[in-house]
């Protein structure tokens, strides 16, 4: 699963890396990792459906659901940026907007910590479904648009001497590989969690581990978006 | 919001049963003839402090007749599972609902008990105008926001449609609207309660405005109109899924009380009075295979009494019906409290095996013919009513007061208000603790007890005990 990290030194096709490929991939890992820890993203409720079914394979299966869904929410927030690449000179005001969209999000959620009541409707059966819409809602694929673009970037996949559908075909899988070793993370980082808390840690580390990371969040998306919008405007440069 | 979540929030029934034991229990009063507002009594119950069983605060409300009934809590253990979206929201605010003038009240109660007072209210007007219900009830804090149930529908006698649960934001308190999308065949309601994990509620029903605020009227009772019937529903979805009918003859399906171990898939219900033949009633219901179940399960048999000992409305039967009231599930589902608030009965069962209960401990204490005071020797006034239960199960309180005018019909003397509290023994048993006796102000009856840090009928849990 980890495939994406043997492209680290080398980049897509052999193309030599640029010194901040290794940065954006660990950036992407750390996302994983975040989300993923993060109790708010789900890895208690695979504690609560093993102990519910008195079976680890029950906590193996919520942790799947939980993972197909944030990953479908990154490829949704993805893709299209993946088919706008295509548009080589315009990559420019879409790496800007990509920013400004990512900083804009993080300032709403500083503003408006509420989380959306209609999350709270979705059946505790549908966990893939309240996965893809948390993720979503909390602008968790949100955050790999700037890290995505920028890998885009420092492959080179923008340059306009590519054909079109080698260009897309390119981002494409760039896409699915950064939403991929993205989600390897998060759901690495919540499934040892989840396994440790039910096979030995105990029901109270559930509520000990949680910490309110709301505007930590709000901020992330902030931090995230304005280091790619530093880095765009001093490669116009 | 908090950085880490509540302490008095966990995870499991066992680690709240864990989780030290409460210092102050909130109780409602009510002024029965409205002549005074009601209000909201704290009271210290931490032994061993100079002010133990005394009233340390009192929050006064500023309208008459609101008639304080139920209430809860704003949040709960609940918030812990990553589905309810807030795990943040502090157990703060207390939700009283004035079940005949309608209004809510918000108490908070931070940064001290000692000090709770008037937080918002919400008048009767705004819930009329969103929900077309009226007669709030039961408060739970439930997935997406604060439930609460109603006796009334519209119009100034509640009949005007049938009442149901409404939603109010668990911040803002502000109301939101109606809960069910399908109610199917439910036209009354009562109480109500959930599994959340499993994602099912199930409600119960009493009786419409009618029948209930003026008194209860016999004749309806004798004609098996009052409600008998137990709703499930799917929670999410909003839809009444089943409808059971336990028999017109069971008249009054009133507390609802599911297992709070999630994992397991039962509750209880009491039957206030079986026309028939004066009984009360213990049901189970469970869910197999998808389907919900209902069987009786325990019987409390009438009392024979001599005609001078019975108010005018029992004359004729010659006998006291035990009316089971309230009944409360210890946190680890192992004992079920059933007031028998007729004939004066506290009941301990023993529900390990939820459809066989044995009974386990009982005290006596009042009721209609019996009238036993209490060990330290005060009288005590009607029978035990609301029953409340300590999260570690050591410890069961309960109150006196049924509803302003039935306690007048069943209990014509009168019912100054009265709370008392039982130690549990480590394996069952039940006996009344003689240092624990409140009494409250002259013209207040008292009616559902909130111990400090939840207690067994507010927090519902998302994990199971392991």
């Amino acid at each position: 699963m980890f495939d994406g990290l043997l492209l680290l030194p080398v980049g897509l096709d052999g193309m030599p890396a640029s010194p901040a490929l290794g940065w954006l991939w660990l950036a992407l890992v750390a996302s994983g990792l975040y989300h993923g820890i993060n109790p708010g993203m789900g890895w208690p409720l695979a504690v609560s459906a093993g102990l519910l079914d008195k079976s680890p394979r029950a906590l193996f299966r919520a942790l799947w659901a939980l993972a197909a869904g944030h990953l479908l929410a990154t490829l949704l927030v993805l893709l299209p940026f993946a088919f706008l690449l295509v548009l080589a000179e315009w990559q420019r005001p879409i790496q800007l907007g990509a920013s400004l969209l990512v900083i804009g999000f993080g300032v709403y959620r500083l503003i408006d910590r509420r989380h959306p009541r209609a999350l709270a409707r979705i059946p505790p059966t549908q966990l893939a479904l309240w996965s893809f819409a948390v993720a979503i809602a909390h602008g968790a694929a949100l955050m790999l648009v700037p890290i995505y673009l920028g890998l885009c970037q420092a492959l080179e996949l923008d340059a306009g001497h590519e054909a079109a559908g080698a260009l897309m075909k390119a981002s494409l899988a760039m896409a699915v590989m950064v939403s991929l070793v993205h989600v390897t993370a998060m759901v690495g980082a919540g499934g040892c969690l989840a396994w440790l808390v039910y096979r030995y840690l105990g029901l109270k580390f559930v509520s000990r581990s949680w910490f309110n990371l709301d505007a930590v969040w709000a901020i992330s998306l902030v931090l995230v978006g304005a280091v790619a919008l530093a880095f765009n405007l001093v490669s116009w440069r | 919001m908090t950085m880490r979540p509540d302490p008095t929030f966990h995870a499991s029934p066992k680690l709240a049963m864990e989780a030290p034991a409460e210092n102050f229990a909130y109780t409602l009063l009510l002024s029965p003839g409205f002549s005074k507002p009601d209000a909201l009594a704290v009271i210290d119950v931490k032994p061993g402090s100079p002010t133990y069983s005394q009233i340390v605060h009192t929050v006064t409300m500023p309208n008459k007749g609101d008639e304080f009934h139920h209430f809860g809590w704003n949040a709960c253990s609940s918030a812990l599972s990553p589905l309810a979206g807030h795990a943040f929201i502090e157990r703060r605010y207390l939700i009283i609902p004035g079940l005949r003038s309608s209004r809510i009240y918000i108490i908070d109660t931070k940064p001290d008990p000692t000090k709770a007072k008037i937080h918002k209210i919400i008048e009767p007007e705004e819930v009329f105008k969103k929900t077309g219900y009226s007669r709030p009830h039961t408060i739970h804090c439930g997935p997406d926001g604060i439930y609460v149930s109603t006796l009334g529908g519209g119009g100034k006698d509640g009949t005007n449609g049938p009442p149901g649960v409404f939603i109010m934001d668990c911040e803002t308190f502000e109301v939101l609207g109606r809960w069910e999308i399908d109610r199917g065949p439910q036209t009354l309601h009562y109480d109500f309660w959930w599994n959340l994990p499993r994602d099912y509620m199930v409600t119960s029903e009493w009786a419409l405005p009618p029948q209930f605020e003026n008194g209860i009227v016999p004749e309806d009772l004798l004609a098996n109109k009052y409600g008998h019937r137990l709703h499930f529903w799917d929670l999410r979805a909003r839809r009444n899924v089943q409808t059971i009918d336990l028999g017109a003859n069971h008249q009054m399906a009133l507390e609802v009380r599911p297992a709070h171990d999630p994992v397991r898939e039962y509750g209880f219900v009491g039957v206030v009075v079986d026309t028939t033949n004066l009984e009360a009633s213990i049901w189970t219901w469970w869910r197999e295979d998808g389907k919900f179940h209902a069987e009786k399960t325990a019987t409390i048999p009438p009392e024979p009494a001599p005609k001078e000992k019975l108010p005018p409305l029992l004359q004729g039967f010659g006998a006291v019906p035990p009316l089971v009231t309230d009944i409360d599930l210890s946190m680890d589902d192992r004992f079920l409290y059933v007031s028998c608030w007729g004939t004066g009965e506290m009941r301990q069962y023993d529900v390990s095996d939820p459809r066989k209960p044995k009974l386990a401990g009982s005290v006596h204490i009042g009721g209609i013919a019996r009238r036993t005071p209490h060990p330290n020797g005060k009288a005590f006034a009607a029978g035990p009513q609301m029953v409340e239960i300590s999260r570690d199960g050591r410890r069961v309180y309960w109150t006196n007061s049924l509803y302003s005018t039935w306690d007048d019909q069943f209990y014509p003397d009168g019912v100054p208000g009265v709370e008392v509290m039982a130690n549990v023994g480590r394996n069952g048993g039940l006996e009344l603790d003689k240092d624990y006796f409140v009494s409250f102000p002259d013209g207040y009856r008292a009616h559902q007890i909130r111990l400090e840090g939840g207690d067994c009928s507010t927090d519902s849990f998302c994990y199971p005990s392991v």
